[in-house]
């Protein structure tokens, strides 16, 4: 459904990533590993064309059409939705105001503001809370929340338990985990492996910009010299 | 006396606001120092003037200032800024440009003398408040002031365009990425800032003048204005315009030399506690 094919992309002259390719399908959760500054952020925006990186090579597509040229929002629009590293919720709009911007409260269709609280009912009682005053955890259900009103079919996830207490975390797997089931798509980055290892289906390892490990989650738990060799995990 | 002087600040208080407050929003929301923000004031007036002038109309010719003026915001954006945006400096260089073609236009078609909008019959004379005859055209301007607050607020505070504007101010790449063409936003944002310059113009040609160098002395007072609310904040504008009016019109009574110091010695003070200004938040 997603494909990544031969990216090269730029920050300035600084070449960051270095032809990575990867897919996503319908109902299935990958996860992009790698440490701190090999890529994983930089797929992330060039796949949402923000204004940095520049992607200078290769292609990405969406249901076999070319994104590499549109605008965010027109990416966005086609359902891809981004759950941003650090949240980034808006600091001055309440909870409500998060999801209603993006759909009206009347709307019947797909991810009601109902359904959103619903899912996350600790949100329904910070309604009238803005962004900044929410606690961790609920601050990326709300970023989570925000991404599903665009009725997604891909989600991009980047470090969703960054920063989050285990229990959160636990509750965060949960809701990815029932995204999936209902044929979502989700491309994960992660640096916390273990939760990446409890939910995704395949895995993609990242060095330095460039893919060096293309595995399901039987293969790597079967063979772990290669968590050991990129991630230096034992 | 004081009480005079202190309607006349407030009075001019609510002038700088509606001209000020679109000069907020678009330089909050599109980070855009719109040094034409002035021309569009004066621009706001002649038009003004030629439309009640030929219709016989107050109001014809303040929606017509309104409406004329956000036209010519729509060709500003569409037709120049578009191709610098994101580039701050180039767009602030552009706009200072557009003002000075803007004033050498009005020149050309309006000539060098002041003009003034011709006070409405229905708002000619004096409310008689207590002891004190005030003109009933500058409390027009003061609850016209106070009705633009009210609607900014509800719109910014109560609707999904005020959201979509406030989420812009905070992380626009966000925006984006959550499927909303910003574009659009920023420029009916900027129709609406331009708007409410063309009826600022409307209204200071009434009860100031219109001249040639009107747009710059305006545009300095809303500089300040904006400098201390802070960027983009509608009730940092709405202090900061009290504030500006207040000072301004004491200044000129009681130390008329100082008047300019007045102003901008205070604005100093605070910015050196304040960078952001009252209402101000890092971008």
């Amino acid at each position: 459904m997603l494909e990544i094919d031969g990216l090269h992309s730029y920050y300035g002259d600084a070449h960051v990533l270095q032809g990575v390719s990867l897919n996503v399908a319908p109902g299935e959760i990958v996860a992009l590993l790698g440490r701190n500054g090999m890529g994983k952020t930089t797929t992330i925006r060039s796949i949402m064309n923000l204004r940095q990186p520049v992607v200078r090579q290769g292609e990405i597509r969406y249901r076999g059409e070319r994104l590499n040229d549109l605008s965010p929002h027109a990416i966005a629009r086609r359902k891809i939705a981004l759950v941003p590293q650090g949240r980034r919720l808006f600091a001055s709009l309440t909870v409500t105001e998060h999801l209603t911007m993006l759909k009206p409260a009347s709307a019947k269709h797909g991810w009601t503001i109902a359904r959103a609280f619903d899912a996350f009912p600790r949100l329904a009682e910070r309604k009238h809370h803005r962004g900044n005053q929410l606690s961790g955890g609920e601050r990326q259900m709300l970023a989570v929340a925000r991404a599903l009103m665009i009725d997604p079919e891909v989600v991009l996830m980047d470090e969703p338990s960054e920063g989050l207490a285990p229990v959160m975390v636990q509750a965060l797997e949960g809701v990815i985990a029932a995204l999936r089931g209902e044929g979502l798509g989700i491309l994960l980055v992660e640096q916390n492996l273990y939760s990446a290892l409890a939910l995704a289906d395949r895995i993609y390892l990242i060095e330095t910009g460039r893919i060096v490990h293309h595995g399901s989650k039987a293969e790597l738990e079967a063979d772990p010299s290669a968590l050991q060799r990129y991630l230096g995990v034992h | 006396m004081l009480a005079f002087q202190i309607m006349n600040g407030l009075t001019f208080a609510a002038l700088l606001f509606v001209v000020a407050s679109g000069f907020t929003l678009i330089f909050g929301l599109l980070r855009i120092v719109n040094l034409a923000h002035g021309a569009l004031y004066l621009f706001g007036g002649y038009i003004g003037f030629t439309i009640s002038k030929l219709t016989g109309s107050f109001l014809i010719g303040g929606i017509g200032a309104m409406l004329c003026v956000a036209i010519m915001g729509l060709l500003l954006d569409q037709g120049l800024l578009r191709f610098v945006r994101g580039f701050e400096l180039r767009q602030v260089m552009l706009t200072l440009g557009v003002a000075f073609v803007l004033n050498d236009l009005a020149l050309v078609m309006w000539g060098g003398d002041t003009f003034t909008v011709a006070t409405p019959e229905w708002l000619q004379g004096a409310v008689v408040i207590g002891s004190l005859f005030y003109p009933k055209f500058r409390i027009f301007v003061l609850v016209v002031g106070i009705l633009v607050f009210i609607s900014l607020w509800l719109l910014i505070n109560k609707t999904r365009l005020g959201a979509l504007i406030r989420a812009g101010v905070d992380d626009l790449e966000m925006v984006e990425a959550c499927g909303i063409d910003i574009r659009r936003v920023f420029l009916v944002t900027f129709m609406l800032g331009s708007a409410l310059a063309g009826l600022g113009g409307m209204l200071g040609g009434t009860f100031l003048a219109l001249y040639p160098s009107a747009d710059a002395e305006i545009l300095v007072f809303s500089l300040a204005v904006v400098i201390i609310g802070g960027r983009g904040s509608l009730v940092g504008a709405a202090i900061g315009s009290l504030l500006i009016g207040l000072l301004n019109t004491f200044g000129q009574v009681w130390f008329p030399q100082l008047a300019y110091f007045v102003i901008f010695g205070p604005m100093a003070v605070l910015l050196a506690f304040r960078p952001l200004g009252l209402f101000g938040k890092a971008a």
